[in-house]
């Protein structure tokens, strides 16, 4: 059952509340000011790297009718690509960086390499994604639209399909992420506006006659005679990239462990409350430095939820401290391997592309509200922005249209 | 169209960007060599040299996008990443424009409390990268020289004129000058070697030096004596702030504000705003501010992460989109109303409601 209230169900008092509000406030602060050279050094270095892997890339793949060139070109390609878009484009569009006050790395002018406008990402992800984590009805996250991954979500018989849709959505991922912002459901619904539709139809327009251009026609024409081997090789570069964004999306919110929310918790949430609902909405993995760096550091996705605007490359400092507060308080803290992490959401989604009763939830034991289990599905329908409350201001910005993509 | 004889690099730029896009070639070159970028304008610092105990002049070498046009006595904004931040001064270029440029020099005091301008001085290494803003300012050499000149000038104020004689002596031209440079002793004399050897060359220079440790202050009831006929000069005059205000009102008081020349660098907040509500609005935050209250202030207040360099109205580094409402430049009182205007924040304050983008 979905959480409507974080203090009843982690049976913590009022006060109990505030002080993890303090002492995680507390925590930001440290953080923020000890940030200096060496934070600047990495992720200048990061950029270095990447750009370094994509041009390697690049020239490799001129000779992409050998086999060798072919694989090698396509992994250094590929890396760029996960490289640029984890740990560099979405954490600097999360405004991480800012506090360099370097135009070069900020949050208002990034664009990075897929098909979805930074604008458009800025706003489905900092705003509707992180301020409204896991609650039903405003986290657009929870299924993209696409599946049903909460129990709370009304069945439908074209649920059935589940396991096709997601291994569609796995390949072709950064389409969906493309046509994420523009609530293809409220579309259907005809609720969204039409001007604001048009505008953003061209504007994914436009990134995608870019990036298309760019991995299947331009490279592909540069490397003369081997057109074809360069095309496979930028697709294959692009699916790699694909499939590994996915997967480690995935495991951030649909572990089991992660917990979702009903809007009577949004009522009155107050920011030790926001806090709380992170920690319980969010979900970890384990794994070594690189496979944090090849993820964004999302390992660290309840940190990321605490502090979506604090240097990536400091979560896992961040982490221990964190562990050792919900230890204290007897908070859920949910992590685990990446195989594991995975298949529990992949099993979620296999699950729930059932009725309620056909399967069982893995969800951990919950207090119950008396008469809670017997409570239908409600359909909750997706709300526009004038429903939403006021935007918090530690996501990371997003403006509409300041910040024209002329890339 | 351009001429076929000159590259058309606006083009090979548009093509670079179908094979770099998202990104732009000049993010990939600039890799290769910090210089190599014209989105930021860069520099590298290529020596230190020091000047007195506290001043040093940084030789830098600009990088694409820079054209070696500024006029003598324009000051250059300088940004340097001082523990992962930028921080962004601005500084007078003291060498003469060049019609071969390779460098160009600003001449640093360390203040007591000036952390960057300490870092400027004692703490920057040859080699280090620097950001650049063009160069900017009315305080400059006329086009021609007038005929009789008067330099009044304290410190470091002696930076920008410097860049004006060192232009009129290699040119072979200087017309009459009267120098007066005051600083507090003779070791703390910028230039001092430099602009005795000026003297020696050029008998149409008249130069006067007053060490204020040992002498005291220059009274300006005293000009007469140092320079008889400073009615007739075109003035150039830069220093602290109270010895500008003097000046200032010694030349109103004789009717010649017309030719006096000034170099403030710090702000002088004149006018009042009335203040008001201001509003950011991607962060959802507004502040109550007063008028003597900048809109860069009133953002940090709330805690908005806000652009700022000089916070002098040099830079344009805080310059952000006026959605709508009015405020003030409190150095002229000028008023913007425009909407969507791109107005500077670090010297400007709310008249009644407003709104940025930010």
């Amino acid at each position: 059952m979905a959480i409507s209230d974080v203090k009843e169900y982690t049976h913590l008092t009022e006060d109990e509340v505030e002080q993890i509000g303090r002492e995680l406030d507390a925590l930001r602060k440290e953080i923020e000011e000890s940030r200096g050279d060496a934070d600047a050094a990495y992720i200048n270095r990061m950029i270095r790297i990447q750009r370094g892997l994509a041009t390697a890339g690049r020239v490799t793949l001129l000779f992409s009718n050998k086999k060798p060139a072919w694989v090698l070109g396509a992994t250094f390609l590929g890396l760029a690509k996960i490289l640029e878009n984890m740990e560099i484009g979405h954490n600097v569009m999360h405004g991480q960086w800012d506090w360099m006050n370097d135009p070069e790395i900020h949050s208002s002018n990034w664009e990075w390499d897929t098909a979805q406008p930074a604008e458009q990402w800025k706003h489905s992800h900092n705003y509707v994604h992180h301020q409204f984590t896991n609650v039903l009805g405003y986290d657009n996250d929870i299924g993209y639209g696409i599946l049903r991954l909460a129990r709370e979500q009304k069945w439908h018989p074209a649920n059935l399909g589940q396991p096709v849709y997601n291994a569609l959505l796995a390949t072709l991922f950064q389409w969906g992420v493309a046509l994420h912002d523009l609530d293809i459901e409220r579309i259907r619904k005809r609720e969204k506006d039409p001007k604001e539709m048009l505008r953003q139809l061209k504007q994914i327009g436009r990134k995608i006659r870019r990036q298309i251009g760019k991995d299947y026609i331009v490279y592909p024409a540069l490397s003369g005679p081997n057109w074809k081997t360069t095309m496979t090789a930028n697709a294959t570069a692009n699916l790699a990239r694909n499939l590994w964004a996915y997967m480690i999306i995935f495991c951030g919110h649909f572990p089991d462990g992660a917990l979702h929310f009903t809007e009577e918790e949004l009522e009155d949430e107050t920011r030790p409350e926001w806090y709380l609902r992170q920690i319980l909405g969010a979900a970890n993995f384990t794994g070594g430095p690189l496979l944090h760096i090849m993820s964004g550091n999302l390992g660290f996705q309840i940190e990321h939820h605490l502090y979506p605007d604090l240097p990536s490359n400091r979560y896992a400092e961040i982490s221990v401290r964190v562990q050792a507060l919900c230890e204290k308080y007897d908070l859920p803290y949910t992590t685990g391997p990446l195989h594991r992490q995975y298949g529990q959401a992949l099993r979620t989604i296999t699950k729930l592309s059932l009725p309620n009763h056909m399967t069982k939830s893995n969800q951990p034991e919950q207090p119950q509200r008396a008469g809670a289990e017997e409570e239908a599905p409600r359909n909750r329908r997706r709300k526009s922005d004038a429903e939403r409350p006021p935007r918090r201001t530690e996501l990371g910005g997003w403006s509409r249209g300041s910040f024209a993509y002329d890339g | 169209m351009a001429s076929s004889s000159t590259i058309p690099w606006e083009r090979i730029r548009r093509v670079g960007n179908q094979l770099t896009t998202p990104l732009r070639p000049d993010d990939y070159l600039s890799l290769l060599n910090p210089l190599w970028s014209s989105r930021e304008l860069r520099g590298r610092v290529e020596k230190v040299e020091r000047e007195t105990e506290d001043a040093a002049t940084l030789v830098i070498r600009p990088g694409w996008g820079w054209h070696y046009d500024h006029r003598p006595g324009q000051y250059v904004g300088i940004g340097v990443q001082v523990d992962g931040r930028f921080q962004w001064r601005s500084y007078s270029v003291s060498t003469p424009p060049a019609r071969t440029g390779r460098t160009i020099s600003i001449t640093v005091r360390a203040m007591p409390e000036g952390l960057l301008s300490s870092h400027l001085v004692n703490g920057l290494e040859p080699g280090t990268i620097v950001r650049l803003a063009l160069p900017e300012g009315d305080f400059v050499l006329p086009e021609p020289p007038p005929e009789k000149m008067l330099f009044l000038v304290a410190g470091s104020g002696v930076t920008p004129v410097m860049a004006m004689l060192r232009t009129l002596d290699r040119r072979g031209t200087l017309p009459d000058v009267v120098m007066h440079y005051s600083s507090p002793t003779p070791e703390r004399m910028i230039f001092r070697d430099e602009l005795a050897k000026l003297h020696d060359k050029h008998d149409s220079l008249t130069f006067h030096q007053l060490h204020t440790d040992i002498d005291g202050m220059l009274e300006l009831q005293d000009l007469d004596e140092v320079c008889p006929d400073w009615r007739e000069r075109e003035t150039w005059a830069c220093g602290p702030a109270p010895m500008l205000d003097a000046i200032t009102e010694h030349w109103e008081q004789a009717d010649l504000e017309d030719v006096l020349h000034l170099e403030r660098f710090s702000l002088s907040v004149g006018g009042e705003a009335e203040g008001g509500t201001v509003t950011f609005q991607t962060s959802g935050k507004t502040a109550e501010v007063d008028g003597a209250t900048t809109i860069l202030e009133a953002g940090e207040e709330v805690g908005i992460g806000m652009p700022f360099g000089c916070r002098m109205g040099i830079c344009h580094t805080c310059t952000l989109t006026l959605v709508k409402g009015a405020i003030k430049d409190l150095r002229n009182g000028e008023e913007f109303s425009q909407p969507n205007e791109q107005v500077q924040t670090c010297v400007t304050a709310a008249m009644g409601d407003c709104t940025f983008d930010i």
